[in-house]
């Protein structure tokens, strides 16, 4: 499928630098680690991104360094993990640019 | 359809994994979860090469798709159990897209790749290879796909079902949070859609929600009944979630896919195009 408008849904390599294509003052990007509470990084956690009635936005799975990124707009959000070490949330209020946050599961 | 003949558990799955006749399947956009590691003896499909026109934008046709099965070593006799990454969004499609070319029994195994991972099941990375068939498809069942005159015919008369998230339907989002925002498209819903997000179908694991609360979820939300229904998103994937839940989970009759989705609807000149969280007039 090549219709420009219509690049897929599956979960962009998470630990990719940021394209250079991408505009920062138009994206909301929230970004960050998911932490063991022993302060390891998790890789491989199910991050998933609420919105502010708490309904599913997005999902992404951390890359070996635990890393995971979205793309939403400004607002309140939540950030929910799952992994075999256990599950974790983490509210954020985002702003045009990068925010960074991390979620620690237990 | 039901839950009992479309669905598999996981510890069905795991106990199978070696009958004669099952054949499991992982489907991704982005294989690369597959080469980390999959299901034993499962092959693998890619959503983006294996399952759509390199020109066009269609998905294979039915010759395509017979070479496509013939040559993974799928025979029309197999049981095909479906499973991947994206709380299945992908394996629900092609399940959609099997049941499109007749394929007699195929399955989605619940919760796909996250819960089996979630249960610590092993995944293995042995290349694996099945012996070539000679698989001969159906006609396309175009009972269960729409199209774009279809779907402007549908509005304020058909139940039309956005499965994006919220923030999506509304206008604010124009993709879903895990990609960049710059889309080509204008940004809303099909006027009269009522908003089921795929997500309220499915628990956190990814396995899907038990009958009595999908029929409320859509009784909730409006969804009559009595009416033929057509569901989307932005590329047609999560809405193959959704209408697997009508028609293959809940029975409904007469449920479509409308694969264009938002990606086309929202490039339409002169159609009309509804903002906010209500459904809006037709």
């Amino acid at each position: 499928m090549t219709a420009p408008t219509a690049a897929g849904c599956a979960a962009p390599d998470q630990s990719a630098p940021l394209p250079a294509s991408l505009d920062l003052e138009k994206e909301t990007v929230i970004t960050g680690q998911v932490l063991a509470e022993s302060g390891d990084v998790v890789p491989g956690a199910y991050v998933r991104l609420l919105d502010s009635t708490g309904e599913f936005t997005a999902e992404v799975v951390t890359s070996p360094t635990g890393q995971f990124r979205f793309f939403a707009a400004p607002g309140n959000w939540t950030l929910r993990a799952l992994s075999r070490h256990g599950n974790g949330d983490t509210a954020v209020t985002a702003n045009r640019g990068i925010n960074e946050v991390s979620v620690t599961v237990a | 359809m039901s839950r009992d003949t479309a669905l598999v558990s996981a510890e069905w799955a795991e106990k199978n994994l070696d009958a004669p006749g099952v054949v499991f399947v992982e489907v991704d956009e982005d294989t690369s979860a597959y080469d980390t590691g999959h299901i034993a003896g499962a092959i693998k499909l890619d959503w983006k090469t294996d399952l759509q026109d390199q020109v066009r934008r269609d998905f294979v046709n039915k010759a395509q798709f017979e070479a496509l099965l013939s040559e993974r070593g799928i025979g029309n006799d197999d049981v095909v159990v479906l499973y991947g990454g994206n709380n299945n969004w992908f394996a629900a499609y092609a399940y959609w897209y099997f049941k499109l070319y007749g394929h007699r029994d195929v399955k989605l195994l619940d919760g796909g790749r996250k819960k089996w991972e979630l249960d610590a099941r092993p995944l293995v990375k042995d290349a694996v290879t099945r012996p070539a068939t000679q698989y001969v498809a159906q006609e396309p069942d175009t009972s269960i796909r729409a199209f774009r005159d279809e779907v402007v015919a549908a509005i304020g008369t058909k139940n039309l079902v956005d499965v994006r998230s919220p923030d999506e339907f509304a206008g604010r989002l124009l993709a879903p949070a895990h990609l960049p925002q710059e889309q080509a498209q204008r940004a809303g819903h099909i006027p009269t859609a009522i908003s089921v997000p795929w997500s309220k179908a499915a628990n956190e694991d990814g396995t899907f929600k038990s009958d009595d609360e999908l029929r409320k979820i859509y009784a909730d939300a409006g969804l009559d009944d009595g009416k033929e229904t057509i569901a989307y998103c932005r590329i047609g994937e999560r809405s193959s979630h959704s209408w697997f839940v009508l028609q293959e989970l809940l029975g409904h009759p007469n449920v479509k896919n409308y694969d264009g989705s938002w990606t086309e609807y929202g490039s339409l000149v002169g159609v009309p195009v509804a903002l906010g969280d209500e459904p809006g007039e037709a």
